[in-house]
């Protein structure tokens, strides 16, 4: 089945959170902005589940590395922000995001936007990466992974500041 | 009333008023001063809200503001937010000079700079299609909508937007912009237009309300539960009031009437009580740690020779001078190694935390008694309705039992203003005013017990007409008493008196 007829097949969806996933989903898949690429068999019936693989930019402490991104989407979508994990093997050391692949931004809770996407989402990750000077995990990594939960939404985050 | 006043001070001295000395001394002087003072306090002005007149109040304050300013007047509603409500601080800001600031800070996008300076790429009048950045449908122009800042959304999802903020999230006044990063804040206006359910309309309100009434320094929502009123004071006091439903509360602080303990005090004393802490304390004053593994051991039998449970330490020592058993060799009961000094430092620590609890225990439990008692008093009320209209069968009029239920109102307030005595004096530093005043609460105690037992025991029908001379008696001496009391402690805060152990 190709790209195109699996997306046309879905063009009946339904509610608008489909619709507007579904969407973004196409968009993704025909422009998709440099080092993004969406991995369309991980794509769930519903659309509810996605796996996008990141590249470490060239010229930044990440260059060469590959980085794999799930978000989870509910129904309220766009209104209530996506949950937004690394996954794999290979979770990037850095003062945001912690071992279990929990990231700290805040745009993916309190400042998320309904007029965010998960392109503006990719990039403000991949930006986050990028500007990073020095390869570290946040100084209480430990602590946070033994006691978190499991969804990084249920965590009242306290923003680092945005420099780093 | 002075006559009637002076029959009861005779009186006092028949009905058992055991004082000593001292007491007629801090008597006098209280007295004396109270009588000084008899002027002074001056009436607490305050108005009991329904909803409906908060709601009112608020849009007073929106037209006084108008009338000076002259802006929209969802506009004036969100700066008024900004300022707390506080009329005044507004005015002086607006009129301060730096407008464009004055309206940024507000969240707010300045009215007067129009056409606005804002960049709106996506409105294009020309086209009659735009899409909308949430849905990334495309729609007519007709059905886009936005606030000054220029970002427009549909107005399906602008609606939707809308309602999960305030239904999932509980924001209403607060609610920005959808667009990422626009800290521009929606008003009232567009909310009401934008949203369909007249369900979320209603939350809303609530919403804004609530916000108007919380960041709003002269309101307070009365504390008891279920209840809906509110209280508008004209300026902020730790004073008591009554709400309409019967609650009185410290405008203040919004606990129970506490007088004679101050706010921050009784704050204290509330999360004293409440924490933890008293827990460890009797851990600290019942228990003992093994002197070798250091686990908690709390004794639960005679016998001085311990051995610890602890399967990795098995160490044997005495329970009360902690020295290790074997030099006590066989006088089992009988410790004479008390002194030895390794043993004492670990005793002297344990003696400070349990004399810190027995202390607190004392105040503690004569505040929880007092508060027990406050709670029996309702039952009182019943008993006393019905006692009254026994008496009223006994060629009594209404007006004459009616000194009952008044003895029982006075009851309450004894009760109330004691169990705060003991807040007080816990947190009190000892000296000759902390003296005069447990004089003072000692005399006031026990008179109030007294009222107590004439009210739940000995009122038969035989005696009405003795019982109540003396239930009068004793009531004003009450009523007195706790004047005198609170006169007293309020002298002493405006004379620095007081010395606190905190």
């Amino acid at each position: 089945m190709s790209l195109v007829s699996k997306m046309e097949s879905k063009s009946s969806a339904t509610s608008p959170s489909e619709r507007r996933l579904h969407k973004e989903l196409l968009a993704l898949i025909k422009e998709p902005p440099p080092g993004v690429k969406v991995d369309v068999d991980s794509v769930g019936k519903n659309l509810q589940e996605w796996k996008i693989n990141i590249d470490g930019v060239e010229g930044t402490l990440y260059e060469g590395e590959h980085f794999q991104l799930l978000f989870k989407f509910n129904n309220k979508y766009p209104f209530d922000s996506p949950e937004v994990t690394f996954i794999g093997s290979n979770i990037p050391v850095h003062p945001h995001v912690y071992s279990n692949g929990h990231i700290c931004l805040s745009i993916l809770t309190d400042d998320w936007s309904p007029a965010l996407s998960v392109q503006s989402v990719c990039l403000s990750i991949s930006s986050m990466l990028s500007s990073c000077r020095e390869k570290k995990r946040p100084p209480d990594n430990t602590l946070y992974v033994k006691t978190c939960n499991k969804n990084p939404k249920k965590t009242k985050w306290w923003y680092h500041d945005d420099t780093v | 009333m002075d006559s009637d006043e002076d029959t009861f001070d005779n009186d006092n001295v028949d009905s058992g008023n055991v004082s000593s000395g001292d007491d007629d001394f801090a008597m006098e002087v209280d007295i004396s001063s109270s009588r000084e003072r008899q002027t002074e306090p001056e009436e607490y002005h305050y108005e009991v809200l329904t909803t409906d007149q908060i709601v009112q109040d608020m849009v007073d304050s929106i037209s006084d503001v108008n009338g000076v300013v002259n802006l929209p007047r969802t506009i004036t509603r969100i700066l008024l937010n900004h300022f707390k409500w506080d009329k005044e601080k507004l005015m002086e800001k607006y009129f301060d000079g730096n407008e464009d600031k004055f309206f940024q800070d507000a969240h707010v996008v300045n009215p007067f700079n129009k056409p606005n300076t804002i960049s709106v790429p996506k409105v294009t009048k020309s086209t009659t299609d735009e899409i909308c950045e949430i849905c990334f449908s495309r729609n007519p122009s007709g059905m886009m909508t936005g606030l000054e800042c220029g970002h427009r959304f549909c107005k399906q999802c602008w609606g939707e937007y809308l309602t999960t903020k305030i239904m999932e999230e509980g924001v209403g006044q607060s609610i920005s912009c959808a667009a990422h990063g626009c800290d521009i804040l929606v008003d009232d206006v567009t909310v009401t237009k934008l949203v369909p359910d007249a369900k979320v309309r209603v939350k809303y309100q609530h919403l804004i309300t609530n916000s108007f009434v919380e960041c709003n320094r002269l309101l307070r929502w009365c504390p008891s539960a279920d209840c809906t009123y509110a209280i508008k004071v004209s300026y902020v006091d730790a004073r008591p009031v009554v709400c309409k439903c019967g609650h009185t509360f410290c405008f203040d602080c919004g606990e129970n009437w506490h007088d004679p303990v101050q706010c921050r005090l009784l704050k204290k004393w509330l999360k004293k009580c409440d924490d933890d802490s008293e827990t460890s304390n009797w851990i600290a004053a019942n228990t003992k740690e093994c002197p070798k593994c250091n686990v908690t051991i709390e004794k639960d039998g005679g016998c001085n020779h311990m051995v610890c449970k602890n399967q990795n330490c098995k160490h044997d020592f005495c329970w009360v001078c902690l020295g290790s058993w074997e030099p006590h060799g066989s006088s089992w009961y009988n410790c004479n190694r008390y002194d030895e000094d390794e043993a004492r430092a670990a005793r002297d620590a344990q003696e400070k935390l349990r004399s810190s609890l027995s202390r607190y225990l004392h105040y503690y439990n004569r505040y929880m008694n007092h508060m027990q008692s406050l709670k029996f008093e309702n039952k009182l009320y019943a008993s006393v309705k019905h006692k009254m209209e026994e008496m009223q069968q006994h060629n009594m009029s209404w007006i004459e039992v009616q000194f009952l239920k008044k003895a029982v109102d006075i009851l309450c307030q004894c009760r109330q203003t004691l169990m705060c005595t003991y807040v007080f004096a816990y947190y009190l530093k000892k000296n000759n005013q902390s003296m005069i005043f447990e004089d003072n609460q000692k005399d006031l105690e026990t008179a109030t017990e007294k009222l107590s037992e004439y009210l739940e025991r000995d009122i038969t029908s035989e005696n009405l007409a003795d019982i109540k001379q003396k239930v009068q008696d004793k009531y004003r001496y009450c009523e007195k008493r706790r004047k005198v009391l609170l006169d007293h402690v309020h002298e002493g805060y405006e004379k620095d008196w007081w010395d606190y152990t905190e």
